[in-house]
């Protein structure tokens, strides 16, 4: 029950200071996790993060359950959870209540329209970010630039494209991986032939010496 | 109901966001189109001040568009909703697949995913700048009369705030370390000294 607590508490704690989350909030769990109490080596940490990474969701969620089931199963992963997303749900509930209530004064709108123009720059410097990291070869290229167009001018659900660019990946690595196990096959069976005519061959000289 | 749909929606958004940060952003853009409980430019608010309060990127949006949309318990179903298929899906994973990040499968899949994601983000920030650069009510028939008419409508002072912004984070060494928060901060400053609601 002790460590339940100290899970959800934890988390909660990388939750609240981790501005942004992602990368950002590595650091944190490298002291809280691996320095202060050794609930995971460095590696695991890179491990569970990568694993994070290329599992659907948020990264620092994903991260928080992982870590939590590792050290209380099921129940260590739920509450580990909760923990990380304790924080946003009070801070932002707040907030959203106030802005809200004085969406209409003037000053809150000046300040919101000098905001968006910020936004904008910051998403566009977060794609310039992503693009180095995905954009890595010419067919990932026609994939985000395919995606880019049909999202915007389309109405089709993000989800549509996540499917079908999962596909793209997926069934070339499997046609290959089909051949390459298709050819270990017929190499065994060469090489199983092979040995029978290396056998056969020895076996005539040996009545040749006869 | 409304909270049943509310969840299914972040649900999807859990499900099917890939990477970190503005993963769920054309998620929720497209959310906000299909079911009208929030604007474009409602949602570029909702982006600062996730940007700029504690607490990881995704989460704090879906709480945020959750309480625009009903309340608290909107926030909490919301957040609930974005966190299922996570733990779901980890749990499968911690539990069943060993080096589930080395299985060459996954790493191809994932090298495809990734330029998708990236392309759905700047679909939907391309609207996003769209909307805040240009008026809401410009009209279509406007737009084919021609470019001057486009050009003469664009919100130039928010267009030169945008330009400055981008030439200190990006421009200036020094300053590209800055946390994104000093510049939000920055420029609703500068949109209330200059009177941006009325660019």
């Amino acid at each position: 029950m002790d460590e339940l607590w100290s899970l959800f508490w934890i988390f909660a704690k990388i939750g609240v200071m981790t501005f942004g989350g992602g990368y950002a909030m590595l650091p944190m769990m490298q002291r809280e996790l691996v320095q202060s109490r050794s609930w995971a080596t460095d590696e695991e940490l890179m491990d569970y993060f990568a694993i994070a990474q290329i599992t659907p969701g948020i990264i620092a969620v994903n991260t928080a359950t992982f870590v939590g089931y590792k050290r209380r199963g099921i129940v260590g992963g739920i509450i580990a959870t909760f923990g990380v997303v304790f924080p946003s749900l009070v801070i932002i509930s707040i907030i959203a209540g106030l802005i809200n209530t004085f969406a209409d004064l003037p000053v809150v709108q000046n300040a919101f329209a000098g905001i968006r123009a910020c936004v904008c720059v910051l998403i566009f410097n977060a794609i310039s970010r992503l693009w180095r990291g995905s954009v890595t070869d010419s067919l990932n290229f026609v994939i985000f630039l395919a995606v880019a167009l049909a999202s915007y001018f389309l109405n089709i659900s993000p989800a549509i494209f996540v499917l079908i660019a999962g596909v793209i990946g997926f069934v070339p690595e499997f046609v290959v991986s089909r051949k390459r196990i298709g050819e270990n096959k017929t190499a065994r069976q060469q090489g199983r032939q092979g040995q029978k005519k290396c056998q056969n061959h020895q076996g005539h000289q040996g009545e040749d010496h006869k | 109901m409304m909270y049943l749909r509310l969840f299914w929606e972040f649900f999807k958004t859990g499900l099917f966001a890939v990477g970190g940060g503005l993963a769920t952003l054309p998620f929720l853009a497209k959310m906000g189109a299909a079911t009208g409980w929030f604007s474009q430019s409602q949602l570029t608010d909702m982006i600062a001040v996730s940007e700029s309060t504690p607490g990881p990127l995704g989460v704090n949006m879906a709480t945020y568009t959750g309480y625009t949309v009903a309340g608290l318990p909107g926030a909490l179903i919301a957040t609930l909703g974005l966190i299922a298929p996570s733990i779901i899906t980890i749990l499968i994973v911690a539990a069943f697949l060993k080096n589930f990040q080395d299985n060459h499968y996954v790493q191809a899949v994932f090298k495809r995913l990734r330029p998708a994601s990236t392309g759905l983000i700047t679909a939907a920030g391309l609207s996003v700048a769209v909307m805040t650069f240009l008026p809401s009510n410009i009209s279509l028939p406007a737009m084919r009369a021609g470019i001057l008419a486009v050009f003469s409508a664009i919100k130039w002072k928010l267009v030169l705030l945008a330009l400055a912004v981008l030439l200190v984070t990006r421009g200036i060494k020094k300053t590209k370390k800055v946390h994104p928060i000093v510049w939000i901060f920055a420029s609703a400053a500068v949109g209330v000294v200059f009177r941006f609601a009325e660019a």
